[in-house]
């Protein structure tokens, strides 16, 4: 096997390769999950670091109702169980930013368990990948490897950041549905507002398990366990060089053996993390700080009451009351933000939910991706979008100078009505106006209408441009094709 | 059940504890006997008792989610053996 196109080509016929995703998700709390210092991301090093996180001798953590709350509107929204009762476990390991010496997490009793999410194929199908549990822990500290006279510089303001760690059935069959699946976890944490979904900055991430076996085979193969994925592409270039090199590592004669791999976004490879010497034996036991949390159906229903529209039930309102494309509606309903924006336009408008649709994809998400800006940063607001759609949609101007006045608005020159009155961009509509500019457009080419007349039809366009030129594109577009229409034939 | 020298030998190690050869017999003995005393207790027929997790028959508080701690590096550090522009410094833990 030499190339990848080869690789890809053994994947289709001989092997079918699988893979689980372990998602960490930092949960949108202001206080840490054990303690009240502050989760404000890019503070000075150990500024918010208190003596619970730094596991100084005597401390005692207090869960954050916050993150319990976050965790419960999570398995909801997955259709997963809720647990009644959890329990917090130690995760037993020595490293630098564990200053306690181990993770509090959770094992036997998560918060969440059994829950699904639907995805979307290539082909347009859909498949169902299993939820099979989220449970709360806290993050580790920082480790930085520059040089420190040979030491290693710990910052500990991250410790004890709320996770929520959500963790999938193997049941993804491809990187693309694995990148699929992540993104449709990451659109669903932001519509419940429990996560901001920064993936620079860490607050979404994930290891993948990856590993193949012949097609028709029904054990699974060894796995691997891919670290620390921070973005979309990242998963999918560590998941298809891992499944190339494990291929190609089985046809080679040798064996996947169940390590820890580390991607190299620079090389584009994944490779081992030098195995600690031993084996992992977390000893995970119950957390004798923390008793169990136990949650009643009043709680859980109070949390029921707050979940939002989620995306797929989003998608398909759109589509049957707006009567949007399914393209359209999944576009629109990419993420909250996004689908709010469009509902305050089209209610803004009174109506034409395809119109301001098209505004939306069209105009304001090229202009916001021109300027590589966030949706919420945009410098028009959905009111305004609205206001200089009416314009439309009363006719005051035409579709190519609604284009010119959002240019404006974009600029900052104010809001449509104001722009369209400054620049007189006011469509002419006054029928006896525009008959009289197509006269005098006719009278100045009359070669042109002779050839007309003479059957060349494609000089039609040429008379709309004249008559367009003359007035500025202010004219009515259908006026002044239906009066055209009649004086040339006339 | 008893554990081995090798055992033993584990624990102490994934503990980070350092023991004496000379003792490890004695350690060997004494946890082989905390062991055999669990066994006892598995003899127990429990099915119908609901595993505990802590002791005390009471749940979780909860806090809530507000920033309650101020900044008190300075006083913390005092406590460190190496700090420098506000890292705690430890031996390279490099992979």
């Amino acid at each position: 096997m030499t190339g990848k196109q080869s690789a890809r080509g053994f994947i289709d016929m001989q092997w079918e390769v699988v893979i689980g995703l372990e998602i960490h998700a930092q949960l949108a709390c202001k206080s840490k999950i054990f303690s009240g210092a502050s989760t404000a991301y890019g503070a000075l090093p150990n500024t918010q670091a208190c003596a619970v996180d730094l596991g100084l001798p005597g401390v005692l953590p207090v869960l954050n109702r916050q993150a319990v709350v976050m965790a419960a509107k999570f398995g909801l929204a997955v259709g997963a169980t809720v647990a009644r009762r959890s329990v917090f476990a130690r995760k037993n390991y020595f490293y630098p930013d564990l200053p306690k010496g181990y993770q509090i997490s959770q094992y036997e009793l998560p918060i969440v368990e059994h829950g699904s999410l639907e995805i979307e194929l290539e082909d347009g199908g859909s498949k169902t990948i299993g939820i099979t549990r989220a449970h709360l822990e806290e993050d580790a500290g920082k480790s930085l490897h520059e040089d420190f006279h040979g030491m290693t510089g710990i910052d500990l303001n991250r410790a004890g950041t709320p996770l929520l760690e959500i963790v999938s059935e193997p049941d993804m069959r491809s990187a693309r549905e694995a990148v699929a699946y992540m993104k449709k976890i990451h659109a669903l944490v932001r519509y419940l507002e429990i996560c901001d979904g920064n993936m620079q900055e860490g607050s979404f991430r994930c290891d993948a398990n990856v590993s193949v076996r012949p097609k028709g085979e029904s054990a699974f193969g060894t796995r691997t366990e891919i670290k620390n994925l921070n973005s979309f592409r990242f998963v999918e270039r560590a998941i298809e060089y891992e499944v190339e090199r494990q291929i190609h590592l089985i046809e080679s004669g040798g064996e996947v053996v169940q390590e820890t791999r580390l991607y190299d976004a620079d090389k584009g490879e994944t490779r081992s993390m030098r195995s600690k010497e031993e084996a992992m034996d977390y000893r995970y036991f119950p957390d004798p700080d923390l008793l169990p949390l136990e949650l009643d159906e009043a709680f859980i229903e109070s949390v029921r009451q707050t979940l939002p529209e989620l995306p797929d039930a989003k998608k398909a309102r759109f589509m049957s009351e707006f009567g949007l494309s399914a393209y359209d509606a999944g576009v629109l309903t990419a993420s909250r933000e996004l689908a709010d924006y469009y509902e305050t336009v089209v209610a803004t408008v009174g109506g034409e939910p395809k119109l301001c649709a098209n505004w939306v994809m069209g105009e304001l998400l090229g202009a916001v991706n021109k300027a590589g800006l966030e949706l919420p940063q945009c410098p028009v607001n959905a009111h305004q979008l609205g206001g200089l759609i009416l314009r439309i949609v009363d006719n005051t101007i035409s579709g190519k100078i609604a284009k010119a006045v959002f240019e404006a608005m974009w600029a900052g020159e104010g809001e449509a009505d104001a722009i369209i009155e400054a620049k007189g961009l006011k469509q002419v509509t006054d029928s006896a106006a525009i008959e009289k500019i197509i006269d005098q457009v006719l009278a100045d080419n009359p070669r042109q209408l002779e050839q007309y007349r003479a059957g060349k039809d494609k000089l039609f366009g040429f008379f709309v441009g004249q008559v367009m030129k003359a007035t500025q594109g202010k004219a009515n577009p259908q006026q002044v094709n239906q009066i055209l229409r009649q004086k040339l034939q006339g | 059940m008893s554990l081995e020298k090798d055992d033993v030998e584990k624990i102490a190690h994934l503990a980070r504890l350092s023991i004496d050869d000379a003792d490890v017999p004695g350690y060997v003995e004494n946890l082989s006997n905390i062991l055999r005393l669990v066994e006892q207790m598995a003899g127990v027929d429990t099915d119908d008792v609901v595993p505990m997790a802590h002791p005390i028959e009471a749940s979780q508080r909860l806090r809530e989610d507000e920033v309650t701690e101020v900044d008190q590096r300075e006083r913390f550090q005092r406590l460190a053996p190496a700090v420098e522009n506000g890292l705690y410094l430890v031996p390279k833990v490099i992979e």
